[in-house]
C-alpha cells in the first residue's frame, strides 16, 4: 500500500495541477457550453435570471441545422476546407519535392517559403482585403489591377464576393500562409528516406514514377496525414482570417464560427453554444480518428 | 533515500506552480479595484469606444470640463479602441455578466439599450432628469423615443443625423447636373444617378453592411414617411406591406449604382470615394462632416450636402448616451459624470470637439461650426425618427437580423420577395 503510494504519488502530485486545470478550464467548460445549448437561453434577461430559462433538449441543434442560413455556412466551410487543404498539401508537396533536389540556396528558399507562417492572420488579411478588391475594369485595384496590367483582363473576378465560391478566395491566403509548413513537414520526410533505398530501387530498375510510387510515397504517407491533421483542424476553426479580410455580417463569408460570433454579441447564448458544439464535434470527427490510429500503432511498437 | 528526494522535489515544483496561480490572481484583482478609492469622491471609471481621432479629442474636452466641474472625482478612461465600438461592446458585455460594470459606460441611446434593460443591468436615471433639469432643455420627441415603460436609462450626450447625402459638386457638374440641386423624391435622384452613371463614374458609393443598412432606413422614411417609418419599430407598419416592397424596390435599385467593392470598405473609404471624385454621392451619418475637414475640404465648394431625397423635415437621429450600471462602484461618481454630461457647458465642449450637436436645444448656435448649425436647425424644427444602424430604432438582434438579411439580398443571394419575409422574421424577434 505504502509501496504503491510511493511509486504514484510524486508522479501523480505532478500532474495534479495540469490535470485539475485542464479539468475545469477545457472539459468543465465543454459541458457548461453543452448544457447552455440545450436551454432556451436566447434573451439578455434570462442570462441574468431575470426571465425563465427551460431545457428545450436538442431543439436548438434541430433548429440550426434546419435554416438555410446556417447551411450556407456549413457549406462554406466545407468548400474552404477542401480547397485550403487540397492547396496546401499540393503546393507544400512540389515546393519540398524542388528543395529535396540538391539546389544551390536550399536554406534561402525554406526560410522564403516558410516565412509566411511567422506573420499573423489578422496582419495578412488586411493586406489580402485589399489584394483581393473586387472591383473590376476601370477601378479595380489589387490582384485584379495586376491582371489588367499583364494583359490576363479574363482572370479579372470579383474574389471573395461570388455568393456561392466567394469563400475559396479566403482560402488563398491560408494556402499562401501555410504552405510552408507543410512543405517543412514533407522536407524532413524526404530527409529521413535513406539513400539506400533509393539506390535498391533504381538497382532493381524502377523508372521516376516507379521510384516515387512504391517507395517514396509509402514512406510520406504518416507525415502527409499528420500534415492533414493538423492543417484540416485549423480550417475548421477559420475566424481570425475571414474576420479581418470580411465582416461579421458579409453573407458570402459567413462560416459556423462568425455566426458564433453573431449569436453572442445579439445574446443568443444558447444558439452561440450550439454553434460551438456543432464545431467541437465536427473538428472531434477529423481528430479522434487520427489518434486512435496513433495509439494503436504505439502499441504495436 | 533518493526517493524521499524526488517527493520534495514534486512538492517545491507544485508548491511553485500554486503561488504562481495565486499571484496572477492578486495581480488581476488590482487592476480591476481602482475604482473603490475612497478617497476624496473617488474615481469613476468611464467606459468607452472614443479612443482616436475626434471622439478621443471631444472626450478630452468633456473630461475638462468635468474636473472644472467636479473637482472631488477622478477620471479614469476606460476607452477600448476597434471596431468602431464592436470590441468595447464585446468587452462591456462580458463584464457586465461578470457583474464587473464601470461606473459608467457608453451606449447609442434607444432600443439597443432593450437587452442591457431586460438583463436588470441599468438603473432608472429618470429622477437625474428632474434634479439636473434638462426635462425642458431636450425637444419632447427625444425624451419619448428614450422612455422605456415610463423610464429613462441613459443620458444622451450628442446627438448625430443618419440621414444625409454628401456630393461631389464637380462630379456633378462633369455629368451636367446642377451641384446646387436638391432633390424631392427618390424618383427625381434616380435621373441624377443615372446621368452620373452615364459618365463612368460611380453614382452612388457605400460600403460594408452597415452603412448598407444606413442606406436602407433612409429609403424607408423617404418612401414610407416620419409616422409609418416609426410604426416599423412598434409593429404597427406591416413589414409584408405593399408600401415596404416600394421601398424595397428603391432600396435595390439604389444598390444597382453603389460600387462593387462595397463589401470590403467601411465608411471612411466609401466617403473617401466622393472626396477624390471618384464617386458623386454618398449617403452617412453626418460624422463624415469631420472626414471632409481633416482633409481640408470645404463646405459648397469641395462638397455639398442635403438630407436624403424624401426625407427633407426628417431627422434620423442616433445619440451616445451615458448609463448608470447596476452595482457601480462608484454610483455618485457616475452620478457626477452624468450631470456633466448633460450640463451646457459640457455638451457644448464635447459637441464642438467632436462634430455632432448637443442634445440640449439652449445650446448657442454661433460656437458651432456651418454644418453643425445646419444640424441644430433641423433638430429643432424637424420630426425626430430613430436611426436603425445605430441603434435607436431596434434592439441589437433585431438589428443584427436585419443586417444579416440585408448582406443576404444585397450579395445576390435572395431576391426581393426572400428579402422582405427575411426582414419581417428578423424584426418580429
Amino acid at each position: 500500500m505504502i509501496q504503491s503510494a510511493r511509486r504514484w504519488g510524486p508522479p501523480l502530485l505532478l500532474v495534479a495541477p495540469s490535470l485539475i486545470l485542464v479539468g475545469v478550464f477545457v472539459y468543465g467548460l465543454i459541458g457548461i457550453n453543452f448544457s447552455t445549448s440545450t436551454t432556451d437561453m436566447h434573451k439578455a434577461a434570462q442570462s441574468t435570471g431575470q426571465a425563465p430559462v427551460s431545457r428545450v433538449g436538442f431543439q436548438n441543434y434541430l433548429d440550426l441545422l434546419a435554416s438555410p442560413e446556417f447551411q450556407h455556412s456549413l457549406m462554406n466551410l466545407l468548400i474552404y476546407t477542401v480547397v485550403f487543404l487540397v492547396g496546401t498539401m499540393v503546393v507544400g508537396f512540389v515546393w519540398a519535392w524542388l528543395l529535396d533536389k540538391p539546389i544551390k540556396g536550399e536554406g534561402f528558399f525554406r526560410a522564403v517559403y516558410l516565412f509566411p507562417m511567422a506573420v499573423s492572420f489578422v496582419a495578412s488579411g488586411v493586406v489580402w482585403r485589399w489584394l483581393l478588391n473586387s472591383n473590376q475594369g476601370e477601378n479595380a485595384s489589387g490582384l485584379n489591377r495586376l491582371f489588367q496590367m499583364i494583359g490576363l483582363d479574363a482572370l479579372q473576378n470579383n474574389w471573395w464576393n461570388n455568393v456561392t465560391f466567394g469563400i475559396a478566395a479566403i482560402a488563398i491566403p491560408a494556402i499562401w500562409q501555410l504552405s510552408g509548413y507543410v512543405m517543412a513537414l514533407f522536407l524532413a520526410g524526404f530527409r529521413g528516406i535513406p539513400d539506400e533505398l533509393r539506390e535498391a530501387a533504381r538497382m532493381d530498375g524502377a523508372n521516376e514514377w516507379k521510384l516515387y510510387r512504391h517507395v517514396l510515397f509509402p514512406q510520406l504517407t504518416p507525415i502527409a496525414l499528420s500534415a492533414l491533421i493538423i492543417v484540416g483542424h485549423m480550417s475548421l476553426k477559420a475566424f481570425d482570417l475571414i474576420m479581418s479580410i470580411s465582416k461579421p455580417s458579409n453573407y458570402q463569408t459567413k462560416v459556423p464560427a462568425v455566426d458564433m460570433y453573431v449569436f453572442k454579441s445579439s445574446f443568443d447564448y444558447a444558439n452561440a453554444a450550439a454553434v460551438g458544439a456543432i464545431l467541437l464535434v465536427i473538428v472531434a470527427f477529423v481528430i479522434v480518428p487520427y489518434l486512435i490510429s496513433l495509439n494503436r500503432k504505439e502499441k504495436i511498437r | 533515500m533518493r526517493n524521499g528526494l524526488r517527493v520534495a522535489g514534486a512538492l517545491v515544483g507544485t508548491a511553485a506552480l500554486l503561488a504562481l496561480a495565486a499571484c496572477s490572481g492578486d495581480s488581476g484583482n488590482d487592476s480591476t479595484g481602482g475604482g473603490t478609492d475612497a478617497a476624496s469622491g473617488g474615481n469613476v471609471e468611464v467606459f468607452t469606444w472614443w479612443a482616436a481621432g475626434s471622439e478621443k479629442a471631444g472626450l478630452d474636452a468633456l473630461v475638462t470640463v468635468f474636473d472644472e466641474q467636479h473637482p472631488d472625482f477622478t477620471f479614469e478612461n476606460g476607452a477600448v479602441a476597434g471596431g468602431a465600438g464592436s470590441a468595447a461592446k464585446d468587452l462591456l458585455q462580458t463584464r457586465l455578466q461578470a457583474n464587473d460594470p464601470p461606473d459608467t459606460f457608453q451606449a447609442h441611446a434607444g432600443k439597443e439599450l432593450t437587452d442591457y434593460i431586460d438583463a436588470a443591468q441599468l438603473e432608472d436615471i429618470s429622477d437625474l432628469y428632474d434634479q439636473y433639469g434638462v426635462k425642458d432643455v431636450f425637444p419632447a420627441d427625444l425624451i419619448d423615443l428614450l422612455t422605456v415603460d415610463g423610464k429613462i436609462y441613459s443620458m444622451p450626450s450628442n446627438i448625430h443625423r443618419s440621414n444625409m447625402v454628401w456630393a461631389n459638386p464637380a462630379v456633378l457638374t462633369e455629368a451636367g447636373l446642377d451641384p446646387a440641386a436638391t432633390y424631392e423624391t427618390m424618383d427625381d435622384w434616380f435621373v441624377a444617378l443615372d446621368a452620373v452613371k452615364a459618365t463612368g463614374k460611380t453614382p452612388l458609393s457605400v460600403a460594408t453592411t452597415w452603412t448598407q443598412v444606413n442606406l436602407l432606413e433612409t429609403v424607408l422614411m423617404a418612401d414610407l414617411g416620419a409616422e409609418a417609418y416609426n410604426g416599423l419599430w412598434d409593429g404597427s407598419t406591416d413589414w409584408e406591406s405593399p408600401e415596404v416592397t416600394a421601398a424595397l424596390e428603391d432600396f435595390q435599385k439604389l444598390m444597382s449604382y453603389t460600387n462593387t467593392d462595397r463589401d470590403g470598405l467601411d465608411w471612411p473609404e466609401a466617403t473617401q470615394l466622393v472626396m477624390d471624385g471618384q464617386a458623386a454621392f454618398n449617403v452617412m451619418g453626418d460624422w463624415a462632416v469631420a472626414a471632409f475637414e481633416e482633409a481640408g475640404k470645404t463646405a459648397g465648394a469641395d462638397f455639398t450636402y442635403f438630407p436624403v431625397p424624401g426625407t427633407d423635415g426628417m431627422f434620423g437621429f442616433l445619440a451616445d448616451s451615458f448609463t448608470l450600471p447596476v452595482g457601480a462602484k462608484n454610483p455618485d461618481g457616475a452620478k457626477a459624470w452624468i450631470e456633466t454630461v448633460s450640463s451646457l457647458e459640457g455638451q457644448t465642449a464635447f459637441n464642438k470637439a467632436k462634430g455632432s450637436i448637443p442634445a440640449r436645444t439652449d445650446a448657442n448656435p454661433a460656437d458651432f461650426s456651418e454644418y453643425q448649425q445646419t444640424a441644430i436647425t433641423s433638430f429643432a424644427e424637424d420630426t425626430i425618427v430613430p436611426s436603425l444602424a445605430h441603434g435607436a430604432a431596434a434592439s441589437i438582434a433585431v438589428l443584427n437580423g436585419i443586417s444579416d438579411a440585408t448582406s443576404k439580398f444585397t450579395s445576390g443571394a435572395s431576391d426581393l420577395a426572400q428579402y422582405q419575409a427575411d426582414l419581417a422574421a428578423a424584426a418580429a424577434e
